[in-house]
C-alpha cells in the first residue's frame, strides 16, 4: 500500500476507535502499569467483556506520566463522555463495565479526569488537572493516548509525516530545521543538535553511521525507557530523520538489557517500519536507504558514554577513549558516526512535524524547547513529566508533583544522577533550563529529578552517589578508579563517626583532582553530588564529623534507639523481634536497650504497636551523652 | 537448543558479540556462560578464548558460574537507597537463606544487587528475571517468590 492509502486507513482506523460506535477500554501496560498488575487486569476485563457478550474493544497503550496512578484506564463510551481512572482493580473494572458500559451510569470512584472533548461541570479534563496543565507534551503527546504496538495509531497521530517533510528537504535544509529548534542534545552533555549533524555531514567518507544511546542508566531516570515503551516509532522517525540529514545508511539502537519491554517494543516497530517502506531500500521513494539494528547492553554504566558504547558495539569491553577525534570525525569502525539520544531524536521528528518556529516558541532564550523529567523521591505524584524549559523548580515539585510526600519537608534536589548536584530547598525558585542549572552547581542531565526531605541525610546521599561512581568506574583511569575509592573510604570514616574537619577540605581538593584528570565524562563529573553538598550543606558535615550526630537520623553510627518510660507498657514485643537480644524487661514492666549491644536495625521501632509508639530515634549517641 | 543453533541466528561479526553472549547464556539451562559457550562463540567470532573472556567479565550481567532459574536483581542505587533498599535485600537473604551473589539449593534463585533499574518512581524496585516489582517496602517476598516455579 502506497504511504498516502496507509495513512487515510490509519486515520479512519483511530476514528473509529475514539468516536466509532464500539466502546474501548485503554489500560496503561507500561513497565509501571505491568508492575502494578495491568496485565492480569487487561485479562479479567477481557474475560469479563465476552462472558457479558458485550462488544468491546481493549487496547493496551504506554504511560501517561502519573506511575503513582497506575494501572490507569481510559473508557471511550460511544455517546457519552470518556473517562480515565487511576489505581483500578479487578473489581473497579467490572464495575466499569457493569455501570459504565451496560448501564451508562457515571462510576466516581477513582476518576482522573474526561478524556476528549466533552466537559462536565464537576469534572475536569485531565489536561487540566494540576499534575498535567503545566506540562508541555511535545515529546510525550502519544505516551498513554495511542498502542504502541499499532503502527496505525501513530500514523494518526501526524506521525512520519516529519520524515515526508525531510525527504521534501535537503539533508542541509533538515540541519537548517533543527538549528532554527535550537534543540540541544538531551543525553546530559546539552549541545547542540544540529552542529554536531554538521561536523559528521561534512565528512567525506563511504560509511557513516547513527547510533541512538538507549542506554539510559542514571539512577533516578526512566524517562527513555517510558518514551520508548510508550511511543517507539517516533524514535524511529527522529533516526530515519537524523540518518537521512547526516548521510548515514546504518543506525543501531544500544538499548539496555534491563529494559525488555522498550527492547521488545522497539523490535515491533522496526519490522513494522521495514513492512512499509519506512525503513530499508528507497524509503518512500525518496532514494534513501536505512536500516536499523538493536544492540542490548549488559549491565554497564559506562556504556552509556559515547567512546565506551562505540567500543561495546564493536565487541569490545566497553571503555571510553580519549576525545579528540570526536565519533562526528572518527566513531564506530573508525568511520564518522554521531550518537544521540532517545529523547533528542524523538524531538526531532516532532519538529519536522510542525511548521518552522514551532519547538522554538516553548522554553528560554538558549534552552529551547521541553524536556522530560522522571520525577521521583519524596514527592507524592511521582512519574514521568514533560515540562517546558524555563519552568522553576517550584513548579514542579509543588504543582505537578503536588509536594512532597507526607507533606514533610523539602531538603534539597537532585538533578543529573550521578554527573549533577543537591541544590538545596532554599532555592526552589531555581529556574530549570541548562544555564540557571549550571550555575546552581548541578546539570540538567538526561532528567532525573530526585526530591529529598528533612529526613535524608545529605552525607549518606552524597556517599551512595559515589559508590555508584566508583563500582560503575571502568577502571581505565587512575583519578576515576582510586579517586573515587579515596572519597568513598572518607565518607565511610564521616558517617562513622571518624571523619575530621581536614577530610572536608580533603574532599574538595580530591574532587577538583577527579574532575580535571579523569579520562571521560563519567569520573569528571563523579564528584558533583559531594562537591554540592559540600558546597550547601556543610553544617551537616560538621554535625556528623564534630558532635558525631546525624541530623537526620539516618546514619546508624551516629543515631541510637531509646525506650520512652512514659510509654512504655511492657508489651513485651521488642524483646521477642531484637536480633542482638538487647533489649531486656519483663512483661507489663519498663523495658531497657542495652546501647553496647543495639545495631541500631530499627526493628523494635518497626514493631512497637502504633498505640504505644514508645520507641524513638535520636542523632547522636547515648553512652557518649551519659 | 544446541549451541550451533543459537549462533546461526547471527552473522559472525564482531558488533554482534553481546548479543551473541546473551543468546548463549539464555540459552544455558543453568542461566551462565560456561567455558564451552565460550570457547565456541570465539571460535564462531574467530577471536581468542582470553578476548571473549575479557568481555564476558566486564559486563554485570554476564555470569561464569551457574545461575538459578530466576535471577533476582535488587536495585541498590541511590534513589532506592534512599527508600531502604538496604533492608529490603537484607529481608530477601533472609526469605530465601542465601547470600548476595548466592544460588538456592533447589536452583530456583540467585540473589545479585543492580544498579539503577528505571525503577524509581516504585523505589525499592527489582526485576525477577523480566518482571519488574516495585514498592518493595511493603510487600509479602514469599508469596511473591512463591509464583515462580
Ligand atoms: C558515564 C556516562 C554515561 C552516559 N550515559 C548516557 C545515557 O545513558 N544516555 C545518553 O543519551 N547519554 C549518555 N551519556 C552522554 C553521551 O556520552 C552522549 O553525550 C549523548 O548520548 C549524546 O547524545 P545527545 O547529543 O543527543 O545528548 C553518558 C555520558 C557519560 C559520561
Ligand atoms: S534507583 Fe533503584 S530503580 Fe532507579
Amino acid at each position: 500500500m502506497d504511504f498516502i492509502s496507509l495513512k487515510k486507513e490509519a486515520i479512519a482506523e483511530w476514528n473509529d476507535l475514539v468516536n466509532g460506535s464500539v466502546p474501548a477500554i485503554l489500560v496503561g501496560n507500561a513497565t509501571c502499569g505491568r508492575s502494578a498488575g495491568a496485565s492480569s487486569l487487561i485479562e479479567k476485563l477481557s474475560s469479563k467483556i465476552s462472558s457479558k457478550n458485550i462488544e468491546c474493544k481493549v487496547i493496551e497503550v504506554g504511560c501517561i506520566g502519573m506511575c503513582y496512578l497506575e494501572p490507569i484506564v481510559s473508557i471511550y463510551n460511544p455517546g457519552n463522555p470518556h473517562f480515565v481512572y487511576g489505581k483500578v482493580s479487578e473489581n473497579d473494572a467490572e464495575k466499569l463495565i457493569d455501570a459504565y458500559l451496560i448501564n451508562n451510569e457515571i462510576v466516581n470512584e477513582n476518576i482522573i479526569g474526561t478524556l476528549g472533548d466533552t466537559k462536565l461541570d464537576n469534572l475536569n479534563g485531565i489536561w487540566e488537572t494540576s499534575v498535567l496543565k503545566p506540562q508541555e507534551r511535545l515529546v510525550l503527546k502519544n505516551c498513554g493516548i495511542i498502542d504502541p504496538t499499532n503502527l496505525n495509531h501513530y500514523l494518526a497521530k501526524k506521525g512520519y509525516s516529519g520524515l515526508q517533510e525531510a525527504f521534501q528537504l535537503s539533508s542541509q535544509e533538515v540541519i537548517e530545521r533543527i538549528k532554527e529548534s535550537g534543540l540541544r542534545g538531551r543525553g546530559g552533555a546539552g549541545f547542540p543538535t544540529w552542529k554536531k549533524w554538521q561536523f559528521c555531514k561534512d565528512q567525506q567518507n563511504d560509511a557513516k553511521y547513527l547510533i541512538c544511546n538507549a542506554d539510559e542508566g542514571d539512577p533516578g531516570a526512566f524517562m527513555n525507557r517510558s518514551l520508548i515503551e510508550g511511543d517507539p516509532h517516533s524514535l524511529i522517525e527522529g533516526m530515519i530523520i537524523a540518518a537521512y540529514a547526516i548521510g548515514a545508511n546504518t543506525g543501531y539502537i544500544y538499548c539496555r538489557a534491563e529494559y525488555p519491554l522498550a527492547l521488545e517494543r522497539l523490535r515491533q516497530a522496526i519490522s513494522q517500519a521495514e513492512q512499509n517502506n519506512l525503513l530499508g531500500e528507497n524509503i518512500l521513494s525518496s532514494g534513501f536507504d536505512f536500516k536499523i539494528e538493536i544492540k542490548e547492553g549488559a549491565g554497564a554504566f559506562v556504556c552509556g558514554e559515547e567512546t565506551a558504547l562505540i567500543a561495546s558495539i564493536e565487541g569490545k569491553r566497553g571503555m571510553p577513549r580519549p576525545r579528540p577525534p570526536f565519533p562526528a570525525v572518527s566513531g564506530l569502525w573508525g568511520k564518522p558516526t554521531i550518537i544521540n539520544n532517545v529523547e533528542t531524536l524523538a524531538s526531532v521528528a516532532r519538529i519536522l512535524q510542525n511548521e518552522p518556529g514551532w519547538f522554538s516558541k516553548f522554553g528560554t532564550e538558549k534552552s529551547k524547547g521541553t524536556k522530560t523529567f522522571a520525577l521521583v523521591g519524596k514527592v507524592k505524584n511521582t512519574g514521568l513529566i514533560e515540562v517546558p524549559l524555563g519552568i522553576s523548580l517550584k513548579e514542579i515539585i509543588y504543582e505537578i508533583g503536588g509536594g512532597v510526600s507526607a507533606d514533610k519537608k523539602l531538603k534539597a534536589i537532585q538533578t543529573g544522577g550521578p554527573s549533577g548536584g543537591c541544590v538545596p530547598a532554599s532555592m526552589i525558585d531555581l529556574k530549570v533550563d541548562y544555564e540557571s542549572l549550571t550555575e546552581a552547581g548541578t546539570i540538567m542531565g538526561s532528567g532525573g529529578l530526585v526530591v529529598m526531605d528533612e529526613e535524608n541525610c545529605m552525607v549518606d546521599v552524597a556517599k551512595y552517589f559515589i559508590d555508584f561512581a566508583h563500582k560503575e568506574s571502568c577502571g581505565e583511569c587512575t583519578p576515576c578508579r582510586l579517586g573515587t575509592k579515596q572519597m568513598l573510604d572518607i565518607l565511610e570514616d564521616i558517617v562513622s563517626g571518624k571523619g575530621t574537619m581536614e577530610d572536608l577540605d580533603l574532599l574538595e581538593d580530591l574532587g577538583k583532582g577527579i574532575k580535571n584528570g579523569s579520562l571521560c565524562g563519567l569520573g569528571q563529573t563523579a564528584p558533583n553530588p559531594l562537591l554540592t553538598t559540600i558546597q550547601y550543606f556543610k553544617d551537616e558535615y560538621i554535625e556528623h564529623i564534630q558532635n558525631k550526630r546525624c541530623p537526620s537520623k539516618v546514619c546508624k553510627d551516629l543515631i541510637y534507639y531509646d525506650i520512652l518510660p512514659d510509654k512504655c507498657t511492657g508489651c513485651h514485643i521488642c524483646f521477642k523481634v531484637c536480633p542482638v537480644s538487647a533489649i531486656s524487661g519483663y512483661p507489663k514492666k519498663l523495658h531497657k536497650i542495652d546501647q553496647s549491644l543495639c545495631i541500631k536495625c530499627g526493628m523494635c521501632m518497626d514493631k512497637c504497636p502504633d498505640k504505644f509508639s514508645a520507641i524513638e530515634v535520636y542523632p547522636g549517641n547515648k553512652i557518649a551523652e551519659d | 537448543m544446541e549451541r550451533s543453533e543459537v549462533l546461526k541466528q547471527f552473522k559472525p561479526d564482531h558488533e554482534n558479540m553481546l548479543n551473541i553472549l546473551h543468546a548463549l547464556q539464555n540459552n544455558n539451562s543453568q542461566n551462565y556462560l560456561s567455558e564451552e559457550d565460550l570457547k565456541i562463540a570465539a571460535s564462531y567470532l574467530n577471536t581468542t578464548y582470553s578476548h571473549i573472556y575479557g568481555v564476558a567479565t566486564y559486563y554485570t550481567m554476564f555470569s561464569l558460574k551457574p545461575r538459578g532459574k530466576y535471577i533476582i536483581r535488587v536495585c541498590n542505587s541511590p534513589v532506592c537507597n534512599m527508600e531502604n533498599s538496604t533492608k529490603v535485600i537484607e529481608e530477601i537473604k533472609k526469605n530465601l537463606s542465601i547470600e548476595v551473589g548466592e544460588t538456592t539449593d533447589d536452583m530456583r534463585f540467585t540473589l545479585e544487587l543492580s544498579e539503577c533499574l528505571g525503577k524509581c518512581e516504585e523505589a525499592p524496585g527489582m526485576m525477577i528475571n523480566e518482571d519488574v516489582v516495585g514498592n518493595l517496602d511493603n510487600v509479602d517476598f514469599k508469596s511473591i517468590f512463591d509464583n515462580y516455579n
